[in-house]
């Protein structure tokens, strides 16, 4: 982290997206996360994707728990209004807003605490519902925040800061967000930020319960010999099964002839996934197939990696509600309450 | 006994799931089309099939709406339930029973009893066993009406209403009924010590369940979004909600400009709320006791964020099987002070649904204005029972008060944004929704961890602006919370009595008691918490005040007492909380028993 803030000035030669945003625009307040914290990559992975992706950033809503990674989106985004909730019950927050208003979009940011210990309820209903929004697990497989106490997503067997081992058995988000019928389901490394962007892009571009599951090392209390979750093991264990590139709606009309190791997935806006396969028979559209890959691996000791699956025919909450296209929030009085007539014929209706 | 024409009381002691409910029902409702008030309670265990359940109506040409206590006409159709059912009896009542198996051994000699072969005559009739139990709830239908002089007309069209379009329904009903009728000529004794003879005593009242007009009053007040989970006695808060939304919320492509959701529990039934609170849709959830409990971390975090949220909590017993099936006001202080840290929420206490209805919007709009959480404190008394109440009532031209909200337009004109300011002095701060502007009035939402600009800060004095700020806000709240009702007895007093929400018609019926007996009191009924100044000058104003409540530990004394320090032995609480209505009976009998210890100063006119 650092103390001295970072100049307001923009220089000129910072290039503009198509809505006329710079970088600079896309981020926010100075972290106060610990230098080499992973949490502060995907940070800037998140500005990096919001940048490329031409959001205007008061379009977005940022969503958090608590902990260390929920305390991320004052870090990024700052001209998008945030919200860190209640611990482990972001997805009913972003859940709520996104009822209240289908036209923003929703980046839900959590760690694994938050989702997989304290908010493991709130986690499954959201994903099952198909709420419209990118949720982000900052997975470090620690407690940061009160030093240094496990998680439920630490390996079985791996040895905390103090040495202590823990004995219970991990949850992964990855394959219980299969298993719920999450419709976008990614892996990443918070150091692979060439990897990460790309994967964050094609979820905000995805319609419906978008999840990344990205390992992200903490340094104070988790980056020592005997933990799972560190820079140099997870560097040495990832198995990434493709890369990808998303290409807008509008570019899509220049032909890029597909070879063999290329499957393109068209989402519901028009925009285009083009994944490019690592692991010869992975399918990311199959998915039976990757909750079974991911379990094989994970025996295997390797952290599988890259867009896990996606359903090209997603439909997300709003739709299976069948609610009006009009955000919920701006509809006025005239559209909502049936007025004194009415009530009178109610009246007579109850005597 | 001291039933009369137009006044008694008819318990129905009944198996639940026999399908009873409707026929009982419509029992109240013939009456009250003859023009003459009454006010039924279900009385039903926490179960769906098999255990007992119960049906009282009380009669009251005087348009007595509480419960009366003790029964002149029990009809015993439970044998799990027949001692306790006959021990209920006042002595000269009747005891109406199925005669198809003998009456047993020992019966009390201070009763009359009159027996109906209900089984057999259904037997004899139908063949197929699930009409035999249905219609034999018609059959004693028929047979009261005749005892009692309820008009068959009354009856008949009823039936009619209630199977509107299944004439194959509505038929075998109709002859059920008759048949019932033509037996009861026949065989019995009529007419009875009292009976219904038409009136005009019910006016243009409508009857109506609380939960229903609560409901119904989401709709009216604009809400959007509906996230509840499944508890007694609230369920069919969001039910109603759901029902008039499909009525008068579907646009003409089928789409629905409104939101329910059955979250997986509470809390996430008000994580969501706060959600499309923070986003500008008006919201609520439907709740009791234990779902309250659930969602005070969530609550406290809406009181210091400043998140509109409206909570219906209809009160029951509680924990976990905490008589899910019967009424209190005990949550009063679980509302009031929900959370950690020093929090204060709005309490809106509706006597009927009449109120349950209005104060549903009013709710919404208090919850926008205050940007808090807003409870509406009904019972189970009020909620799942159909009373006798005003017509609903709503304003041509009201429109949704939405608060202190920017828009696109004020932020591009430069108003200056800071989402906790205090700019107009009354304690609430101007916000913006997300999206509004590319540029202007973004902020972060997080708990008290903040300045009045909404950044990050532990400092001592941000937090202690922030929350005198909210004090502030909370002053403010009492001129827009719904004012108590005074109404001051018939001659100059020194006493005097503050009651809320179910407790109110049998209050009025205590008042009246009291009242020929010579004793004089000054009413007041306290509708809203915080409670307004005008609450403490009626302490003041009066020697010695009875405060009546459904629950053990006068929690709305405690509130009384902490919110004015006002001496405590001023306020005497009497208290009702057996899980059944408070009556009359109880109220007077206290209150003249609370009168021997105390000596009554006469006040002069």
């Amino acid at each position: 982290m650092t103390y001295i803030a970072k100049p307001k000035l923009h220089h000129p030669s910072l290039t503009r997206n198509r809505v006329g945003f710079t970088r600079r625009d896309y981020e926010g307040k100075i972290s106060t996360l610990c230098a080499g914290c992973g949490h502060d990559s995907i940070s800037a992975s998140i500005v990096q994707a919001c940048w490329e992706l031409d959001v205007e950033p008061h379009r977005v809503a940022k969503l958090s728990g608590i902990g260390c990674s929920s305390k991320t989106p004052d870090y990024f985004l700052g001209q998008s209004h945030g919200f860190n909730t209640v611990h482990g019950r972001m997805p009913s927050v972003l859940t709520g807003a996104y009822l209240a208003n289908r036209d923003l979009l929703y980046l839900g940011v959590s760690g694994d605490g938050d989702s997989a210990s304290i908010g493991i309820g709130q986690f499954v209903h959201a994903m099952r519902r198909g709420v419209d929004m990118t949720y982000i697990v900052e997975n470090n497989g620690v407690y940061g925040l009160t030093k240094g106490q496990f998680s439920a997503t630490a390996d079985q067997g791996s040895r905390s800061k103090k040495g202590a081992e823990n004995t219970d058995s991990p949850v992964d988000l990855v394959s219980l967000a299969l298993q719920l019928g999450a419709s976008f389901v990614a892996r990443s490394f918070s150091g692979d930020k060439a990897q990460l962007v790309p994967l964050i892009k094609a979820a905000m571009k995805h319609r419906g319960a978008a999840f990344i599951d990205v390992i992200s090392p903490c340094v104070a209390f988790n980056n020592h010999g005997g933990s799972t979750k560190s820079y140099d093991y997870v560097r040495e264990h990832n198995d990434a099964v493709n890369r990808l590139d998303i290409i807008e709606g509008r570019a899509a009309i220049e032909v890029i002839q597909p070879d063999e190791g290329v499957i393109d997935v068209e989402q519901h806006d028009g925009s285009v996934i083009r994944l490019r396969k690592l692991e010869a028979d992975y399918d990311p559209r199959d998915r039976l197939r990757a909750m079974n890959f991911i379990a094989h691996h994970a025996a295997k000791g390797e952290v599988v990696t890259g867009l896990l699956f996606v359903d090209p025919e997603s439909r997300d909450f709003h739709s299976h509600l069948t609610t009006v296209q009009m955000p919920l929030n701006q509809l006025e009085t005239a559209a909502l309450c049936p007025g004194a007539e009415v009530l009178e014929k109610l009246n007579a209706s109850f005597r | 006994m001291t039933a009369s024409t137009n006044d008694f009381v008819i318990k129905f002691a009944n198996v639940n799931g026999s399908g009873s409910a409707s026929a009982n029902e419509l029992f109240a409702k013939a009456i009250l089309r003859m023009g003459v008030p009454v006010s039924p309670r279900n009385i039903f265990p926490s179960n769906i099939q098999g255990l007992p359940t119960w049906y009282e109506v009380r009669v009251s040409a005087a348009g007595h709406l509480g419960r009366r206590g003790g029964v002149d006409l029990m009809v015993a159709m439970n044998p799990q339930t027949w001692d306790a059912d006959v021990r209920e009896i006042e002595a000269g009542g009747y005891l109406f029973f199925d005669s198809t198996k003998p009456l047993p051994q020992g019966m009390r000699g201070d009763i009359e009893i009159i027996g109906m072969p209900l089984s057999a005559l259904c037997v004899k009739h139908y063949d197929d066993p699930r009409q035999r139990q249905l219609l034999k709830n018609v059959l004693y239908l028929g047979g009261l009406s005749m005892l009692l002089g309820i008009e068959p007309a009354v009856v008949e069209a009823l039936l009619s209403e209630q199977y509107k379009g299944k004439p194959q329904l509505a038929q075998p009903n109709i002859d059920a009924f008759r048949l019932g009728r033509t037996w009861a000529q026949d065989n019995l004794k009529f007419p009875l010590k009292f009976g219904v003879v038409r009136a005009d005593n019910v006016g243009d009242r409508i009857f109506i369940d609380g939960n229903s007009a609560a409901g119904l009053g989401c709709v009216y007040g604009g809400a959007t979004v509906c996230a509840w989970y499944p508890i007694t006695p609230s369920t069919s808060v969001a039910e109603a909600f759901e029902k008039y939304c499909h009525k008068f919320r579907i646009d003409a492509d089928g789409k629905r400009k409104f939101a329910i959701v059955q979250a997986e529990d509470e809390i996430a039934s008000i994580g969501m709320v706060v959600g499309a609170g923070w986003n500008g849709a008006r919201a609520f959830t439907a709740t009791s006791g234990p779902g309250v409990s659930l969602m005070t971390e969530f609550l406290g975090l809406a009181y210091f964020a400043e998140i509109p949220a409206t909570i219906v909590n209809v009160q029951r017993g509680g924990p976990s099987t905490g008589m899910p099936t019967r009424t209190q006001q005990a949550d009063i202080l679980s509302c009031a002070w929900a959370s950690h840290g020093d929090t204060q929420h709005v309490l809106l206490f509706p006597e009927d649904p009449h109120e349950s209805f209005a104060f549903a919007a009013d709710a919404l709009d208090l919850a926008d204005k205050l940007q808090t959480p807003v409870f509406l404190m009904l019972d189970l008394d009020i909620g799942m029972n159909q009373r006798l109440c005003a017509p609903l009532q709503w304003n041509a031209g009201r429109t949704l008060q939405r608060g202190k909200v920017l828009d696109t337009e004020a932020l591009e004109g430069g108003v200056p944004f800071g989402r906790y300011r205090d700019v107009d002095g009354d304690g609430i701060a101007w916000r913006t929704y997300p999206g509004t502007h590319p540029v202007r009035g973004a902020y972060f939402t997080r708990g008290t961890t903040k300045d009045a600009d909404a950044r990050y800060s532990e400092r001592g004095p941000d937090y202690l602006d922030n929350v005198h700020r909210l004090k502030r806000k909370f002053e403010t709240a009492k001129g827009l919370v719904p004012q108590p009702i005074i109404e001051r007895a018939h001659r100059p007093t020194s006493l005097g009595v503050l009651y809320f929400g179910s407790t109110s018609p049998s209050m009025h019926e205590a008042a009246q008691r009291l009242a020929v007996d010579g004793l004089a009191l000054n009413l007041m009924r306290i509708r809203a918490y915080p409670f307004p100044d005008t609450v403490r000058d009626f302490v003041l104003a009066h020697d010695h005040v009875f405060l009546i409540e459904q629950n053990r530990d006068a929690q709305l004394r405690t509130l009384l007492v902490h919110s004015f320090d006002v001496d405590p032995a001023r306020v005497t609480p009497i208290l009702h909380y057996d899980g059944t209505p408070i009556t009359a009976r109880f109220i007077a009998g206290a209150i003249r028993e609370r009168l021997g210890a105390i000596a009554i100063r006469e006040v002069a006119a």
